[in-house]
C-alpha cells in the first residue's frame, strides 16, 4: 500500500515539474506590487514643483537601451559623460542589453512595479500596457515648458506614437517607414524602368519578374510581422487615417469593408504566386538573405533592411549600389493620402520613478547635435528638427524625404495595438495568406480580439 | 573497546520499544528532506496555486489581478479552434513517437547492443544528437530544411535527383512531419540508451536456452527478448508520453506552431497567449489543462503497469 503511494506522489511531482516548467514565469509578481501606489504620488510632487533641482542632491539614473553596436553603444556612452560632466551631482548608470533580453528582463522589472528611469521603447500598444498599469512617466508637462520648448523640436506624428490620450510617456529618437527595397539589376532584366506608383503598376512589375523567371518578392511569413506589413499599408491606403483610428477606438470596425478590401487585394496579390518558394515558413533572416543575395527582386520592409540584407549576404556586401527604395504604392480610391506612411522607430520612455534629472537627461539625449551624432553612423532616422544634417546614405536620405512628405504616420498595427490584438492580426494575416481564412474571417477575428481587449 | 557495551542497547531497543526509536527515524528523515520540502513548496506547489488563481482571471500580468471571470477561460478555451489543434497535434506526436521513434530506437539498441563490429562507434554516433542543445538541434534543422536547394541539404538532394524541392517547413501538410523527424533525430539516442540497459539485464542463458530449444531469431526476440524488456519498454513509453505532451523548444524555433497552427502543440498555444498575447490568466488556464493531461496519464499508466512490475523483472 505504502509503495502505492510512494509511486503515486512521485508520479504527481514529475507531473507538477512539467506545471511549474509552464507555471512558474507567471509567479513573479505578488505582494510588491500591492503598495506600490503610494509611490508615484510621492516621486511626482518634486516633478511638478519646480523644474530646477538643487544641485547638492544626488540622484542615480538607471537607463536601459538595447544598441548593441559599438559605435552607436559609444555614442550614446558619450552622451552620458559629457551630461554627467556638466552636472556632477548626476550618475547615469547604463544597461546594454540585447534586444530580446531586454524585453524579458523589462517584463520582469514591470511586473515586479520597479521599471528603470529611461529605457527602449517602441511606443504603441506595449508602451500604453505599461502606462495604463502606472508604471510610467507622464512628461507632458516637461514637453510643454517654455512655450512648448521640447515639444516643438520634434516631428508631431513621430511623438504621437509615445502618447497616450493625449499624455506622453516617452520620447522617440529614431522614425523610421516601411517601404520597397529593390534589385535595380533586376527590375532592369524585366524590363520595367519606373518603380511602380500605383497598386496596379506593382501586380504588373510582379508578372513581368516572373515572366524573366525571377522571384519578385521575398516574404518571410514564418515571423508573421512581415506579412502585417502588406496587410498594414494597404489598410492604411485604402482605410485612410481615419479607418483605423475609428477601429482603434471602438467607434469604427475591423470589419468594415475598407479593411476585408484590403485583405482581398492581398489575395489578388497572393494570387500571382509572387513569393519565394516555401515563404510561409520562411522567417525574417530568409527573406533579407534572399534579397541580399540577389535572388528575389524585392520586399517591403523597414529602414534598416539594407543594414540587414548586407549582414546577410554570401559576400557581406548586399546588394550596395544595385538597390533601390520606392514608397509604398497608391490604391486608386481609397480613404488615404498616397503620402501616409507606415512604420515606426525608436523611442525612451520614462519610468514611474523617474527623477526631474532623468527627464532633464532625455532632453540632453534628443538635442539636435545628438541627433545629427546618430544619422551620422546610420543607426536613426532623426526624429528633431536639424538632425537630418548628419544623414549621408542617398537611400536614408531618400527615405526621410518621403516620410517628411507623410500627412499622418501609421504605427505598426502590432505595435500600435494593444499585444494580443496585435498578435491576432499577424495569425489571422497568415491565415489570409495561407488561404485558411477568407478576408471576412481574418477581419472577424481581428474584430473580436478587439471588441475583447480595448476597453 | 568503548563502543563494545553500545551493541547490547541497540539489541535490547529494538524488538522493545519500537515507538520511539520509530519516531527518532522519522525526525531524522523529516529533517533530511526539509530542505528540499521547502525549495519544492516554494517553487513548485506554491506557483501551481497561483497559476490556478490566476487561470481564474483576464489579467495581464501587470499589477493586481482585478478582473475576475471564473472558468470563462476554461471554456474559451475548450471552444477555441487552435487549442483543438494543438490538442490532436499532442496526440498525433505521441502516436508517432510510440510507433515509429520506439521501435526503430529498440532496432538499434538491439544491433548496437550485440557484438556488432564498430559498435561503440554506432553507439556514440547514434547518442550525438540526444547530447545537443534543443535549440542547437532545432537550428541545424532549420539548415537542413530550408527551401531555398542552394541552402537546404535535403531540398539540395532531391534536385539532385531530379526530384521537385519542397517547402518542409512552410506547407501546413508537411511542417508536423518535419518537425517529428527533427524530433526523432533528437530523442531516438536515449531511448536507445535506455533499451541498451535493459538488454544487458537479460541473462544470455535464457536467450541461450531458446535457442537450444530450437527457437529462431525470430522467435527468440519476440517470445524472450521482448517481454523481457516490458519495463524498459513502459519507462521509455512514460517519458516518450510526457515528451510530446510538453514539447515546445524545437517547435517554437522551427515553426514557432505555424504557418496558420500547422504545428501548434499545447505549448507553443500557451506561450503565445502567456507571453506573446500577455494574456497571462488564459495562458495559466492552457497550464492547467495541460497539467490535467500529464496528470491523468500518469494515473492511467500506474493503474496499467503496477502489477506487472512486480511479478516481472528479473532484475528483482
Amino acid at each position: 500500500m505504502s509503495r502505492k503511494l510512494y509511486t503515486l506522489f512521485s508520479l504527481i511531482l514529475v507531473a507538477a515539474f512539467a506545471l511549474a516548467a509552464c507555471g512558474s514565469p507567471t509567479a513573479a509578481p505578488s505582494a510588491p506590487s500591492a503598495d506600490q501606489p503610494a509611490q508615484p504620488a510621492a516621486t511626482q510632487a518634486p516633478a511638478s514643483g519646480g523644474d530646477a533641482p538643487a544641485p547638492e542632491n544626488k540622484v542615480t539614473v538607471t537607463w536601459w537601451h538595447i544598441s548593441t553596436a559599438e559605435d552607436h553603444k559609444a555614442v550614446w556612452q558619450k552622451l552620458a559623460d559629457e551630461y554627467m560632466a556638466a552636472h556632477p551631482n548626476v550618475t547615469i548608470e547604463i544597461s546594454v542589453l540585447e534586444n530580446e533580453a531586454f524585453k524579458t528582463k523589462l517584463t520582469t522589472v514591470m511586473q515586479s512595479g520597479n521599471p528603470p528611469d529611461i529605457f527602449q521603447s517602441w511606443g504603441g500598444g506595449v508602451m500604453n500596457e505599461y502606462a495604463k498599469a502606472g508604471l510610467l512617466k507622464d512628461i507632458t508637462a516637461d514637453l510643454d515648458a517654455d512655450g512648448g520648448a521640447w515639444r516643438n523640436t520634434f516631428s508631431p506624428g513621430a511623438l504621437g506614437v509615445y502618447a497616450l490620450d493625449g499624455k506622453n510617456y516617452g520620447v522617440p529618437w529614431d522614425m523610421g517607414m516601411v517601404g520597397f527595397w529593390y534589385n535595380k539589376e533586376l527590375f532592369a532584366q524585366a524590363g520595367i524602368t519606373t518603380p511602380p506608383a500605383t497598386w496596379d503598376e506593382l501586380l504588373d512589375a510582379v508578372k513581368a519578374l516572373k515572366a524573366a523567371g525571377i522571384t519578385p518578392i521575398a516574404l518571410g511569413e514564418g515571423d508573421k510581422w512581415p506579412g502585417h506589413f502588406w496587410f498594414g499599408y494597404l489598410a492604411t491606403r485604402i482605410c485612410g487615417a481615419e479607418g483605423f483610428q475609428k477601429a482603434a477606438a471602438r467607434t469604427g470596425s475591423f470589419t468594415d469593408p475598407c479593411f476585408v478590401e484590403a485583405a482581398n487585394k492581398l489575395l489578388e496579390l497572393n494570387a500571382l504566386e509572387p513569393f519565394q518558394e516555401g515563404y510561409l515558413g520562411a522567417t525574417y533572416g530568409d527573406q533579407a538573405t534572399a534579397v541580399g543575395n540577389g535572388k528575389a527582386a524585392m520586399e517591403l520592409m523597414g529602414q534598416w533592411a539594407p543594414a540587414v540584407q548586407k549582414d546577410n549576404s554570401e559576400d557581406k556586401q548586399g546588394l550596395g549600389d544595385k538597390l533601390g527604395f520606392f514608397a509604398f504604392p497608391a490604391v486608386p480610391g481609397g480613404a488615404g493620402d498616397p503620402n501616409d506612411a507606415f512604420g515606426g522607430g525608436n523611442g525612451f520612455a520614462v519610468g514611474k520613478n523617474a527623477s526631474p534629472e532623468a527627464v532633464d537627461f532625455l532632453k540632453y539625449l534628443t538635442r539636435a547635435e545628438s541627433q545629427v551624432q546618430l544619422a551620422e553612423i546610420n543607426v536613426a532616422i532623426p526624429v528633431v528638427k536639424g538632425g537630418e544634417a548628419g544623414l549621408a546614405d542617398p537611400l536614408m536620405i531618400t527615405l526621410q524625404q518621403t516620410l517628411s512628405k507623410a500627412q499622418y504616420f501609421q504605427l505598426y498595427y502590432d505595435q500600435a495595438l494593444p499585444p494580443a490584438v496585435g498578435s491576432v492580426v499577424n495569425d489571422s494575416i497568415q491565415g489570409v495568406f495561407a488561404g485558411t481564412l477568407t478576408p471576412e474571417q481574418a477581419m472577424q477575428a481581428i474584430e473580436d480580439s478587439a471588441a475583447q481587449e480595448i476597453k | 573497546m568503548q563502543s563494545l557495551p553500545a551493541i547490547p542497547n541497540i539489541l535490547k531497543l529494538k524488538p522493545g520499544t519500537g515507538m520511539p526509536r520509530r519516531f527518532q527515524d522519522n525526525l531524522m528523515i523529516f529533517l533530511f528532506l526539509l530542505p528540499a520540502i521547502v525549495l519544492f513548496l516554494l517553487f513548485v506547489v506554491y506557483p501551481i496555486f497561483q497559476s490556478i488563481y490566476y487561470s481564474m482571471f483576464n489579467w495581464k500580468g501587470f499589477g493586481p489581478a482585478v478582473d475576475f471571470v471564473g472558468l470563462n477561460n476554461f471554456k474559451n478555451i475548450l471552444s477555441d479552434r487552435v487549442f483543438m489543434i494543438a490538442l490532436r497535434n499532442g496526440f498525433l506526436i505521441i502516436g508517432l513517437s510510440l510507433f515509429v521513434q520506439l521501435p526503430l530506437s529498440l532496432m538499434l539498441a538491439v544491433l548496437v547492443g550485440r557484438d556488432l563490429p564498430g559498435r561503440v562507434f554506432f553507439r556514440t554516433i547514434f547518442f550525438l544528437p540526444y547530447v545537443l542543445s534543443e535549440v542547437i538541434a532545432a537550428l541545424m534543422w532549420l539548415f537542413i530544411l530550408n527551401p531555398d536547394p542552394d541552402r537546404g541539404f535535403i531540398n539540395a538532394v532531391i534536385v539532385l535527383f531530379g526530384g521537385t524541392p519542397q517547402a518542409w517547413l512552410g506547407n501546413t501538410n508537411l511542417v508536423l512531419i518535419s518537425i517529428f523527424a527533427a524530433l526523432t533525430w533528437k530523442y531516438f539516442g536515449y531511448h536507445m540508451l535506455l533499451f541498451m540497459t535493459g538488454l544487458q539485464n537479460i541473462p544470455s542463458e535464457i536467450e541461450e536456452a531458446g535457442r537450444v530449444d530450437g527457437a529462431n531469431a525470430f522467435q527468440n526476440f519476440f517470445f524472450i527478448t521482448l517481454p523481457l524488456l516490458a519495463s524498459t519498454i513502459r519507462t521509455s513509453v512514460y517519458i516518450s508520453v510526457l515528451g510530446s505532451l510538453q514539447q515546445f523548444i524545437l517547435v517554437w524555433i522551427m515553426s514557432k506552431g505555424g504557418p496558420v497552427n500547422a504545428s501548434e502543440t499545447m505549448a507553443t498555444y500557451m506561450y503565445r497567449f502567456g507571453f506573446v498575447r500577455f494574456q497571462l490568466g488564459y495562458g495559466s488556464a492552457v497550464a492547467i489543462y495541460m497539467f490535467l493531461l500529464c496528470l491523468i496519464f500518469s494515473l492511467i499508466y500506474l493503474h496499467f503497469t503496477r502489477k506487472p512490475d512486480y511479478l516481472s523483472g528479473l532484475e528483482g
